[in-house]
């Protein structure tokens, strides 16, 4: 266990001084929930075309706006590791001793950082746009611990497809084919009682829809979620647990 | 250390109905520094692959430091470092938290961490530049980086994919002498790929050559030489066996990947 925290220690360290040097990605990936929030949800909230309960529409979509960030940083992770394998990065990473699994895990605690930063963020422009997020403890911690996990199984998920496609034109194309309908089949922005029978059984087969009813629970005074706490965070370390292990097999492959 | 450095058997590894390596083999010693030659393609850094447990073989045995590289790829990594020859070290990194990652992945304990780190980079002549960015060193600073990251848990035997590929004369002056010092101080067994006769004559105590993937001749520098002849260069030794010329053949990818190297080095 020593040996596992040590490895993915380094490699998760190595990503964090990275974007601490240089945090353009950090701003820039945060002007699209802020456009989200602040274009797209207050028009919504002002028709209130969509019933989302008591809190209103700002409260219901915040939760589902700050999954979408982390859906949409974590995706991309997989371009940088072909970037890496092209400047035989991951090469010298796989001729080390370290565990493929640390190596893997290490760079799915650096997606979480990047998913922490938009948590913040979003908590921010939540607060000046008067949404009653839940100040207490528990609740933030939980929120934290959420973006986490769902930065760790998009972002891993993300190495997976890198893994397969090796080359960054094909991720890009992959990777934009993916985002938007994972985002549009989840109940980020729409209540799941909404969608017609089809959308609501891809939905449920979307991991961005755990997320989300997870984080609507957690974040927000009076948010309502379907699952349940044990549900959504089960589902989410599932996934996490399989895309890891398949993650795990298919790293190598970039140095062949 | 009884038995040698690194052995082959029919080595082989196939992609679909291409050959890339053909019934290699080899038998390198403790201490000494091998040369593999050949063209782009000839199959050298798969070879290096296969060694190095990055790729694994399509039929035959590999042994390196006395560890059969398919039963036991754990234990052949404990005791290997790589220069790969595309440029391995993070330019976003320093040279310090380059080599740190590298101490943390090769389980160095960390009261030795330290120490292990500064007398790297001391030996390599990268004290002074340890705090800055990899991204603003020379071609020849990327190397020694390299290779300190690649020496620093002192394996016995260091596997270096053209690793002078790109470098100015003196750059390239510098990494041999830091390669000989690694022989001689430390006793490494040094597996250099290289399609650079005058490397492989200043380096190397015996070379292969390789050609379409299979061994073409192995020896000393000269004794390949006088066998071909008492005015042959060991020029005239790789036309011989290599088929051509020094830089004849090989893919679009082994020709992108070496101008790739190059370019970033250069």
């Amino acid at each position: 266990m020593g040996r596992f925290l040590r490895e993915s220690g380094a490699v998760a360290q190595v990503e964090l001084l990275k974007l601490l040097r240089d945090p353009t990605e950090l701003f820039s990936r945060a002007v699209q929930p802020l456009l989200w929030l602040l274009v797209f949800g207050q028009v919504l909230a002002h028709v209130h075309g969509i019933y989302t309960g008591e809190s209103g529409y700002l409260a219901f979509m915040t939760p589902g706006i700050l999954a979408q960030s982390v859906l949409f940083s974590a995706i991309f992770y997989g371009i940088a590791v072909i970037w890496e394998r092209d400047l035989g990065v991951v090469h010298k990473l796989l001729v080390s001793p370290a565990r493929r699994t640390s190596l893997v895990f290490g760079k799915a605690v650096a997606a979480g950082f990047r998913g922490l930063v938009q948590a913040a963020v979003i908590y921010a422009v939540a607060l000046a746009l008067h949404i009653a997020v839940r100040p207490d403890p528990a609740a933030v911690l939980g929120v934290l611990a959420a973006v986490l996990l769902g930065a760790g199984v998009f972002s891993t998920f993300s190495l997976v497809i890198a893994c397969i496609v090796k080359t960054r034109e094909r991720f890009m194309g992959i990777g934009q084919l993916l985002t938007m309908p994972m985002f549009f089949a989840s109940n980020a922005i729409y209540p799941l009682d909404l969608m017609p029978g089809w959308l609501r059984v891809l939905a449920q087969l979307n991991p961005l829809t755990y997320l989300v009813d997870a984080l609507r629970g957690m974040m927000v005074a009076g948010g309502e979620h379907v699952h349940g706490y044990a549900p959504d965070f089960a589902v989410l370390l599932g996934v996490f647990a399989a895309l890891l292990a398949v993650a795990v097999r298919l790293y190598p492959t970039l140095a062949q | 250390m009884a038995g040698r450095a690194i052995e082959t058997a029919g080595l082989t590894r196939r992609f679909g109905a291409l050959t890339a390596v053909d019934r290699v083999g080899l038998e390198v010693g403790y201490g000494e520094i091998f040369g593999l030659l050949g063209s782009n393609g000839a199959g050298k850094t798969t070879t290096i692959k296969m060694l190095t447990t990055l790729l694994g073989p399509s039929a035959g045995t590999a042994e390196v430091g006395g560890f059969d590289i398919v039963r036991a790829p754990a234990e052949v990594r404990a005791r290997i470092g790589y220069v790969p020859q595309l440029v391995s070290a993070d330019g976003a990194l320093t040279g310090y938290e380059n080599l740190r990652l590298s101490a943390k992945l090769y389980g160095l304990p960390g009261a030795e961490r330290s120490a292990r780190i500064a007398a790297a980079l001391e030996f390599m002549g990268l004290s002074d530049s340890a705090q800055r960015l990899a991204r603003t060193y020379s071609g020849g600073m990327i190397r020694r980086l390299e290779l300190a990251q690649a020496m620093l848990h002192r394996p016995a035997i260091l596997f270096l994919d053209e690793p002078t590929i790109g470098l100015d004369p003196v750059a390239r002056h510098s990494v041999w002498d830091r390669l000989r010092e690694l022989q001689r101080g430390y006793g490494m067994t040094v597996l250099i790929t290289t399609h650079d006769m005058e490397e492989a004559e200043a380096l190397c105590g015996r070379l292969a050559i390789m050609h379409a993937g299979r061994i073409a001749a192995v020896g000393a520098p000269h004794e390949l030489r006088a066998a071909l002849g008492p005015e042959a260069s060991l020029d005239d030794v790789f036309v011989r066996y290599a088929g051509g010329a020094i830089d004849a053949g090989g893919e679009f990818a082994d020709v992108s990947r070496t101008r790739r190297t190059a370019r970033r080095l250069g």
